[in-house]
């Protein structure tokens, strides 16, 4: 019963560590700062990072089955991008837009995936040309910022949700929090889930238990492809307008967000809950610096780097223990 | 007895680029039936395997099952007609329970989510049907090799498989593991299911099975009843020919001057060891000289060996060169000095399956030139020849692929890529493992060779025999200890060495 215990404590060590980070820095950050101590603010942390969470939902179900996505953030602007041009020039009601891109996104995962398990290349490469070219489309529709004017899309920018004690959240955090629970379903309680696990495990083996090995991988990309053009529609919300600018650099904050979560980057090991702790501690490095005030918000990239080095050093470690 | 087969092959063909692994094989098995797929090396036995299990199309021929029809196209599909495998290398997901290893794919569902407390309980059943304490909530790779062999058994007979192929499933596993697995087994012939079963140990085949099927090179050799064929037979049937290898090769390795008395040691280690690997030890070992390492499986053999390969860095000790000190700080120092090392895991630690048996044969000693000496084709191709020529390596062609080799072929692409080097130390850690006879007997007859035009080697083994065979001293080990060190100058028996295995008293 003790060996079950501590094992089972080892297991989420990463976790636990997330876990920890985040009750420290919001404590820190609490004796430090006037009015830093509110529900407000873990709240806006959740409104302000909404799209990436659910970007970061999608990638850790990609590297958890092994593989990468590096297109996340051209998909996202390239979503942006398709929701305002036919918004705004075509006039098409906010209802059919929002399904067409979902489609676009998980449409172009689809193929990445199955150009990745077809032909058996790495998907950093294959993620990467996609990335290029989702990127480059933006421009094809525009290469300057379009403004949304839309009033579907201004009323969503600007709902709010009011909780108990003058607190409120917006629509598109309340999406990324159902984003989080279906994905949290899917991976534990499917067997589509599980075999996500497997083929992180090892894709061999999937393949020699009889598991449905391409289903799983192709799937795994479209689910992420979903995942940033939702991200994408978040943050047209968010940010009102479509620019291939948009999102630069995002898919690295994303995988950022899902390590620090606790997830293996070599695959089949980690938790949907952890990334959204990572998620929120992105986010809080952000709170803390704007309430500080003199520093440069490039402090953010240096203490996520510093983060990174940290985290995947201690689940190198916690790996060699376990071989031990 | 013998109603219809439940499985049935005809003239089955299998190419491989530069390799033709199955030349019109025919295949019976009946229900109820323990069936062995035997072969040396190379024979044709895992590709066999691989087409019934839907890993490889074959490339003609037919497959009946249950008399009818049949075409295998994948694993998952395999399982579903009723074949199942369990392989020589565990194939689960070490990441996952020992219950989701049981069951995933299959696991049982309410409303479309998968039922967990019906998953852990089905998988606690499986696991107690095979007389296995097993708390199933356990990562797999927490468990030991053996019992996660195990764990793929209670999987594949989980699935209610009528064809069970087990590749090799003892090769790891210690004496009560393997007789709890033929329990297993004799259960489950009564109930019907067929069993196919490949194993290098001929007393467990003969234990166990019932009829089996001999392969060479490719080609069906024949088939026969157990009772019906001595294992002296048998052996020649596989290698095809009279086996004079062996026995002839027990008075010969000790017939090879016992390592020149006055020669000082090639290499001396004292007091060498690692914390938590193996306990300090002293080892020398002379030109000439074959010094064996016998313990059971992790009692530190591979540890005590990689120290002085430099595989690990020793943090206590000294080693000692040609009489100089010497800090063996990585493979590369070693390598200087003229140590080679054949690691045990021939798959993951040294070949390279998608480079030809030329390009892994000349790796090592490119290596030793550096990158500004590149080895010129002309001279990479002679060398490819006269080592491929001089170990024998099938098939004879220096642009196979070496992950379309047999195991035992592999392995002698190994060795050919070490004494390339010209080493003056050569380890071999299991060099036999997982091999057959045959190419055994070959691996055996170099060694000897080698020592007798005098070279240093350290040959690690499971085999008492081949140890006790090859070796001019024993260093026996147990718990991470080197509790003895035995001359081998007639009087040293196995059983000798399984005493002091189990008592752990020095010698």
């Amino acid at each position: 019963m003790n060996a079950t215990l501590s094992r089972r404590l080892r297991e989420h060590v990463p976790l636990l560590v997330t876990a920890l980070l985040l009750v420290t820095m919001f404590s820190v950050g609490s004796v430090s700062y006037q009015g830093f101590f509110s529900g407000q603010v873990l709240l806006n942390l959740l409104i302000d990072n909404a799209f990436l969470l659910v970007v970061a939902v999608g990638m850790t179900f990609v590297i958890l089955s092994g593989g990468i996505d590096l297109s996340v953030g051209a998909v996202v602007a390239l979503s942006t991008m398709v929701s305002a041009a036919l918004v705004e020039h075509h006039h098409w009601p906010i209802l059919a837009v929002v399904p067409l891109v979902l489609a676009i996104g998980a449409g172009a995962g689809w193929v990445m995936g199955w150009v990745i398990h077809t032909f058996e290349i790495q998907p950093f490469i294959v993620t990467l040309a996609g990335m290029f070219l989702a990127r480059g489309l933006c421009y094809t529709i525009s290469v300057e910022s379009i403004s949304i004017t839309d009033s579907g899309y201004t009323s969503m920018a600007q709902a709010r949700i009011p909780l108990p004690g003058g607190m409120f959240v917006s629509p598109s955090a309340v999406i990324a929090l159902l984003v989080v629970v279906a994905a949290f379903v899917l991976l534990h309680h499917t067997r589509w889930g599980r075999n996500v696990y497997a083929l992180g495990g090892s894709e061999q083996s999937a393949l020699l238990m009889g598991l449905p090995v391409a289903r799983t991988k192709i799937g795994v990309y479209a689910v992420s492809g979903f995942c940033s053009a939702l991200g994408g529609v978040l943050l047209t919300f968010y940010m009102l307008s479509g620019y291939g600018l948009h999102a630069v650099g995002l898919e690295l904050d994303a995988i950022a967000a899902v390590v620090i979560g606790g997830t293996l980057l070599t695959g089949g090991t980690g938790y949907v809950l952890g990334t959204v702790l990572g998620v929120l501690v992105l986010g809080l490095i952000q709170t803390v610096i704007s309430f500080q005030g003199t520093l440069s918000s490039w402090w953010t990239r240096i203490v996520i780097g510093a983060l990174l080095f940290v985290f995947i050093v201690l689940q190198r470690l916690t790996a060699l223990r376990r071989r031990a | 007895m013998l109603r219809q087969p439940v499985l049935e092959v005809h003239g089955i063909r299998k190419e491989f680029p530069g390799v033709l692994a199955l030349d019109g094989v025919d295949f019976r098995l009946f229900p109820g039936e323990v069936h062995a797929l035997m072969g040396e090396n190379g024979a044709g036995k895992s590709t066999l395997i691989k087409v019934l299990t839907g890993v490889h199309e074959s490339d003609g021929g037919r497959v009946l099952l249950a008399g009818r029809p049949a075409t295998i196209t994948g694993p998952l599909q395999a399982q579903q007609a009723g074949i199942s495998t369990v392989y020589q290398e565990v194939n689960l997901c070490p990441n996952l329970s020992v219950a989701e290893n049981i069951l995933i794919g299959r696991e049982p569902r309410r409303l479309g989510l998968v039922h967990w407390a019906e998953v852990r309980r089905r998988a606690a059943g499986a696991v107690a049907a095979l007389d296995l304490d097993l708390d199933v909530s356990m990562p797999l790779a927490d468990c030991s090799i053996a019992v996660q062999q195990l764990v793929a058994i209670a999987r594949a007979v989980d699935i209610d498989a009528k064809v069970l192929i087990l590749d090799e499933p003892t090769s790891s596993l210690d004496r009560d593991e393997v007789a709890q697995l033929f329990a297993v087994m004799r259960r489950l012939r009564e109930r019907g299911v067929a069993i196919l079963f490949v194993s290098h140990f001929l007393d467990q085949i003969y234990e166990i099975c019932d009829r089996m099927t001999i392969l060479r090179g490719g080609r069906l050799e024949g088939e026969y009843l157990t009772s019906e064929l001595s294992q002296r037979q048998l052996v020649a049937r596989m290698i095809g020919a009279e086996l004079q290898g062996l026995e002839g090769l027990s008075d010969s390795a000790r017939q090879q001057p016992a390592a020149p008395g006055g020669a000082g040691a090639f290499l001396r280690a004292t007091g060498l060891g690692r914390r938590g690997a193996v306990e300090p030890y002293d080892l020398s070992i002379r030109p000439g000289e074959v010094v064996g390492l016998a313990g059971l499986l992790g009692s530190g053999r591979t540890e005590a060996a990689r120290l002085l390969f430099g595989a690990d860095q020793a943090d206590a000790g000294t080693v000692r060169v040609d009489g100089e000190e010497t800090v063996l700080r990585n493979p590369r120092t070693a390598i200087g000095h003229g140590i080679a090392f054949c690691s045990e895991n021939r798959k993951t630690e040294g070949l390279v399956g998608e480079l030809t048996v030329r390009e892994n044969i000349v790796l090592a000693l490119q290596a030793a030139r550096g990158w500004t000496r590149p080895l010129g084709r002309s001279v990479q191709d002679e060398l490819a020849i006269r080592w491929i020529r001089a170990l024998d390596i099938r098939p004879n062609n220096p642009e196979a692929l070496v992950r379309n080799l047999s195991g035992g072929n592999q392995q002698k692409v190994l060795l050919a890529r070490w004494l390339i080097t010209d080493p003056r130390l050569l380890i071999l850690d299991e060099p036999t493992r997982g091999i057959d006879i045959g190419a055994k007997a070959e691996i055996q007859k170099l060694v000897a060779k080698l020592a007798g035009e005098g070279m240093a080697v350290l040959f690690i083994s499971a085999e008492l025999e081949e140890v006790l065979r090859l070796s001019h001293k024993v260093g026996i080990l147990r718990d991470h200890r080197m509790v003895a060190q035995l001359r081998n100058d007639g009087g040293l028996t196995s059983e000798l060495i399984m005493e002091t295995i189990a008592s752990g008293a020095q010698g």
